[in-house]
């Protein structure tokens, strides 16, 4: 690898997840890459003026048009001539992604542009300050999905972000996990592989929206891998190709009690058996006992 | 070339010339025939443009934002409703200092839904940082379209350029116009060297975060900027005239106005029928002048203040509204008057052609009848008062 290409002087969060992903993302990339970057935590923390940890071309528009912005630029570039050896990428938290960034994100994918697109999933709206999105998994507690008397948190499982991006016919689609840096950027250099559009989605711990230990971050995102409830796999083509297998997955519980999200949970075990069936889905849905090749 | 043409043939002809990268727009009527138009030129092969068919007007403004960010000339289209749901990207892209063109189809905004020209879409974006040109007829929409690329692409300038038609009357009305040859756009617009863009090169981060100790900067220039437009365009017009020999003011244009008593002020192709009616009431010597206002962004304060101090009474015609308060039109007409000893006696302001209703030469006299009496402050022309008898009380 050469220079770092996402510099230290940047103001995250203190075992942030997401600033460990982004720069393990454009570090695989490589210098000649253009970010587009909805609004969110990675672009406050990252592009405070006058200062800029990017080391590449980076443009921040709005919360929910990067999609849209990227294939501006694509297009741009396939106009000059010089899309041949640059990299583009549409980057946006799992609100800019999955809710307000869903439409321009499904035009993009349809339209077939050349652009690898990267969903930092912390699972609800970390940069106002924990809002529940469509990607907050089932029971969370988040300040609009508060646990109480009368709840337990999120009401409803994660959208299935990864399949909705399959469903656009697109050649290339994979989850990651900041738990596994390898993996991440041999899938970005994968994605990039491929002509035509691209959909990554990677688990990123949010410590401060998900209240664990931030030394715990890469803990934390292992053991939601660990137990299936973020299962890692890759469609290429639209047909799964690769999982990383689970032969002994762990129960959700051991992932659960890391959390404060899931601190109303403990004792409840009605609750904590609707989230182990999630799981169990999950493996599955993805084979993750199967013997298929896996990474 | 002479040629006659609908207007939105008209419009889709002058972009293929000014040779945009990047197209990209979302249908809505009454603006569509533009892009459809720019799409078969792109199919083909006779604007090597990459169209790019996007799933609304807000990915529209977000594409061209994306593409002049990135060094290429862009060119977008919409009215209306589209134009709204371009909003929050039409601050963007001005924030961003992107020289962006666009043609708005003025049309009525729901609701109740309307299809017909007004300019309330237009005239709601006032405060956006969008440089706001308005056509009288189809050959000025066109040069409009030159005299906007070149002005929002100098390097001193660098904000978008809305082109304003009336929808239908001026996008679906067919005229003579005189299409320019492609040496001739050339040598007035040659190609864009953006000063700025996303280059691997030479990485740049735009769009950051801005905190108060910058913000307001950053606003202040573009506030700065539309005042130097104002000195800009007539040096563009006059540049215009001698490729093209079409001379505009580009800023506000008056037509017997020198002596006029009494003046009407209005933008767009109601002029048209404003300055036949003004011919009706010369030919019996009465002294009635139009001053059209053709850049309502910046806005020509000065110039129209010169234009209009010496007439006795003003009458300002709006098609749009500021719902609650004065019409936007009329209210910046009397603030240019604001503490100034010349000023007419009466500055009257009438709504009229609300939702395509036709304004007719009957229109028109009511307003030059009207502005004999008591000032009118937002006085509806042609309304209809047995429609508005229904009640919920």
């Amino acid at each position: 690898m050469n220079k770092n290409l996402f510099v230290s002087g940047h103001t995250a969060c203190a075992g942030c997840g997401q600033s460990m992903a982004a720069r393990l993302v454009i570090d695989a990339s490589g210098p000649n890459t253009i970010i587009v970057n909805n609004t969110g935590c990675l672009e406050v923390f990252s592009t405070k003026y006058p200062e800029s940890a990017w080391e590449v071309p980076f443009i921040h528009s709005l919360f929910e048009n990067c999609s849209a912005v990227a294939s501006g630029v694509e297009s741009a570039l396939k106009f000059l001539n010089k899309k041949e050896g640059i990299n583009v990428i549409a980057q946006a938290g799992d609100g800019g992604t999955a809710d307000i960034g869903l439409q321009a994100l499904s035009g993009m994918l349809e339209r077939g542009h050349d652009i690898l697109f990267v969903c930092y999933d912390n699972e609800a709206y970390m940069n106002t300050g924990v809002q529940r999105s469509g990607l907050t998994p089932f029971d969370s507690n988040t300040t609009t999905s508060p646990a109480g008397s009368k709840s337990f948190g999120n009401l409803r499982p994660k959208k299935a972000m990864p399949e909705i991006a399959v469903a656009h016919g697109i050649p290339y689609v994979a989850t990651a996990s900041v738990a596994f840096p390898q993996d991440i950027q041999r899938k970005v250099k994968k994605a990039f592989s491929i002509k035509g559009p691209k959909y990554m989605q990677i688990h990123v711990p949010c410590p401060l929206g998900w209240r664990h230990d931030s030394a715990l971050t890469l803990s934390v995102a292992k053991a939601a891998v660990d137990s299936g409830l973020y299962p890692l796999f890759e469609y290429e083509n639209g047909q799964l190709s690769a999982v990383r297998k689970l032969p002994q997955a762990k129960p959700v519980e051991e992932y659960l009690k890391m959390q404060g999200r899931f601190k109303h949970l403990m004792g409840a075990a009605e609750e904590i058996k609707k989230v182990q069936e999630i799981a169990d889905g999950n493996i599955k849905k993805y084979g993750l006992r199967d013997q298929i090749s896996g990474n | 070339m002479k040629e006659f043409v609908e207007g939105s043939h008209a419009v889709a002809e002058i972009v293929r010339l000014c040779k945009p990268g990047v197209i990209s727009a979302y249908p809505i009527t009454p603006q569509t025939h533009i892009v459809e138009d720019l799409a078969q030129f792109v199919s083909d092969g006779k604007l090597a443009a990459q169209a790019v068919n996007v799933e609304s007007e807000h990915s529209a403004a977000s594409v061209v934002l994306g593409a002049s960010a990135t060094g290429v000339r862009s060119y977008t289209a919409t009215s209306s409703q589209g134009l709204f749901y371009m909003f929050e990207v039409l601050f963007n892209i001005s924030g961003l200092r992107l020289p962006v063109v666009m043609t708005c189809a003025a049309r009525a905004v729901s609701a109740p839904i309307n299809i017909w020209n007004d300019h309330q879409d237009a005239v709601s974006l006032r405060d956006s940082g969008w440089i706001q040109l308005h056509a009288e007829d189809i050959q000025e929409a066109v040069d409009l379209h030159l005299i906007a690329y070149k002005l929002a692409e100098n390097k001193s300038v660098m904000l978008p350029v809305m082109v304003c038609m009336d929808g239908f009357i001026l996008t679906h009305g067919i005229e003579t116009v005189d299409i320019p040859e492609q040496a001739q756009v050339d040598s007035f617009l040659p190609p864009y060297v953006a000063p700025y863009k996303l280059d691997p090169a030479a990485p740049i981060t735009m769009g950051p975060l801005v905190d108060p100790d910058y913000y307001m900067e950053t606003r202040y220039a573009m506030q700065e900027t539309h005042k130097q437009v104002l000195e800009l365009i007539p040096g563009i017009t006059a540049e215009f005239a001698k490729t093209f020999g079409r001379q505009y003011n580009g800023l506000v244009e008056g037509y017997h106005i020198e002596d006029a008593e009494r003046v009407i002020v209005a933008i767009g192709s109601v002029c048209g029928t404003v300055k036949e009616v003004i011919d009706e009431f010369r030919a019996k010597g009465k002294k009635i002048g139009l001053l059209k206002v053709s850049c309502l962004r910046p806005f020509p304060a000065q110039q129209i203040y010169d234009a209009l101090k010496g007439a006795a009474k003003v009458a300002v015609i709006d098609r749009a509204l500021s719902i609650g308060s004065t019409a936007p039109l009329a209210s910046e007409v009397k603030a240019a008057f604001f503490g100034k000893k010349k000023a007419p006696s009466v500055i009257s302001s009438f709504v009229v052609g609300l939702g395509g209703r036709d304004i007719t030469k009957d229109s028109i006299r009511e307003v030059v009848k009207l502005l004999n009496g008591r000032e009118r402050n937002g006085e509806f022309i042609d309304l209809k008062p047995e429609l508005l008898k229904e009640s919920y009380e």
